[in-house]
């Protein structure tokens, strides 16, 4: 299994073969709040690198989800949608979002590594 | 113009608040735990808010006073008794909505509790209707604190001695620390709960005093979506000038001792609402399943006409999932009236329902 790599908009994304799962950080969580709504994109779907695949709401507001990578839909968490609070328990592991066959695994070049990606969630909530 | 602070804001820092700018000023939206469990422990136990943004208007004068704010509010205030709290609009003379209030009998005149946002254009408007012929002051040196909760009267009465004996929408002058403070039993979370003015020097310790004793503070964020579980309105939402008490159902406000005379500002509109009916009204709305409608959702009935919007939606913690209020056409207001909401360009399936979603628990019959 290759290392967890992280996006500017907050998704983690770790690669099994060619399969990737999906969710968002714990700096996401502690960003947003309490999370009381999530949604998934539809299995069999294809999404497109930095395009939106999903929705999570917090008491104050909705933000979107995004893909890190491009790919088709082959898995989706529905614990998460029947339980949103489990996203701000555990958001790195258990609460994982989607699940990708990925399209192109050169795409995974463009994003950051776990350091990478501290000083840059660092930075940005400053 | 540079964000004002409460005399909370270093207790807020302490308690590792996050910060929004709101009305200008910098106010807590929420503390470490997050706003579903300081919602949750104000409907257990007791919560603390930080509302000294509100503005707290005393206007001072006896029987002319009392005649002069009838003029402006639709209440029966000459009945009403000292130190009693009712809750009321500023109108236009269309009956729209300036602002939303609460106000007291002192033996002094009148005690009015505005919104933040509203406070300096209120006090401009009604200086002008009572053409100054009273002392008015917007106390900007009095806090303004509200503890909710079950365990509020408990852990209050411990600090300011006696304020267990209120009657929910009745107030009265108590002491602490040989400093005068005005309590009065009311709030706005649909639990029993109190409300303080106190001066800003004295407003930490008796803050700290309270968190003692095992209350703890609870931000905005929280206040949001405890006042919606309660069905109460927030104003430059739920109410503003486009809107009249009688289309957001709150004609139960208004005296129907001050309808017969009229003689109010707004009160032709009003009457003639009251009489004809109303075009929109406010209603409370339950989605199905989990999808969360918030403020400017368009709301279709089942022919997929568009029939109103969403003033107000968030998650409700204690109702444990989505809940909303809005405006529809009158005849889709009835009870259990299936309607939709668009979110996301997806229309979602909702019902028109009573309020509140969270069954009051005010204090009535102490005395």
């Amino acid at each position: 299994m290759s290392e967890v790599k992280y996006s500017k908009e907050h998704e983690w994304i770790k690669l099994d073969g060619d399969v990737a799962t999906i969710g968002i950080t714990k700096h996401a969580t502690e960003m947003l709040g309490d999370i009381v709504f999530a949604e998934l994109p539809e299995k069999g779907s294809s999404v497109e690198k930095d395009g939106t695949a999903g929705v999570v709401e917090s008491t104050k507001a909705a933000s979107d989800v995004y893909t890190p990578v491009s790919g088709e839909v082959v898995d989706t968490n529905q614990a998460i949608v029947d339980d949103p609070s489990k996203i701000n328990q555990d958001p790195e592991d258990s609460a994982w979002f989607f699940k990708l066959k990925i399209k192109d695994p050169s795409e995974m070049d463009t994003l950051m590594n776990k350091d990478d990606y501290d000083k840059f969630a660092k930075e940005t909530s400053a | 113009m540079e964000t004002k602070k409460t005399s909370l804001y270093q207790l807020h820092q302490d308690c590792n608040a996050k910060f929004v700018e709101f009305a200008g000023y910098q106010m807590p939206i929420q503390y470490s735990e997050g706003i579903v469990e300081e919602h949750k422990f104000t409907r257990n136990h007791s919560g603390i808010f930080d509302v000294s943004h509100m503005g707290q208007l005393f206007i001072y004068g006896g029987e002319d006073l009392i005649k002069d704010l009838e003029k402006i509010f639709p209440l029966d205030l000459k009945n009403l008794k000292l130190n009693h709290s009712k809750y009321s609009f500023l109108m236009d003379k269309d009956a729209g909505i300036h602002d939303d209030l609460i106000i007291t009998k002192t033996n002094e005149g009148f005690l009015i509790i505005l919104n933040a946002a509203c406070k300096d254009n209120d006090f401009k408007i009604l200086k002008e209707l009572l053409e100054e012929k009273y002392k008015m002051v917007l106390d900007e040196n009095r806090s303004l604190i509200a503890i909710q909760g079950p365990k509020s009267s408990e852990i209050l009465n411990d600090v300011v001695n006696g304020v267990k004996d209120l009657n929910f929408m009745s107030g009265n002058w108590f002491t602490f620390e040989n400093q005068k403070v005005y309590i009065t039993r009311s709030g706005y979370t649909g639990e029993d709960g109190f409300e303080i003015s106190i001066a800003n020097d004295f407003v930490n310790q008796l803050t700290r005093e309270l968190i003692n004793k095992g209350s703890k503070l609870i931000g905005l964020g929280a206040r949001d979506t405890l006042r919606l579980e309660a069905g109460l309105c927030l104003y430059g939402h739920d109410l503003d000038k486009d809107k009249t008490p009688v289309e957001a159902n709150l004609k139960w406000a208004i005296s129907k001792e001050r309808i017969s005379k009229g003689d109010f500002i707004g009160s032709d509109i009003i009457i003639k609402q009251l009489n004809d009916g109303v075009s929109k009204i406010r209603v409370g709305i339950k989605p199905e399943g989990r999808i969360i409608a918030r403020e400017k959702t368009k709301i279709f009935n089942q022919s997929d006409v568009h029939i109103g919007e969403i003033t107000s939606g968030t998650f409700g913690p204690s109702v444990n999932g989505p809940v909303a209020m809005g405006y529809v056409e009158n005849e889709f207001s009835k009870k259990n009236t299936k309607v939709f909401l668009e979110v996301r360009g997806k229309k979602h399936p909702a019902s028109i329902c009573s309020l509140p979603f969270y069954k009051k628990s005010y204090v009535k019959g102490v005395n």
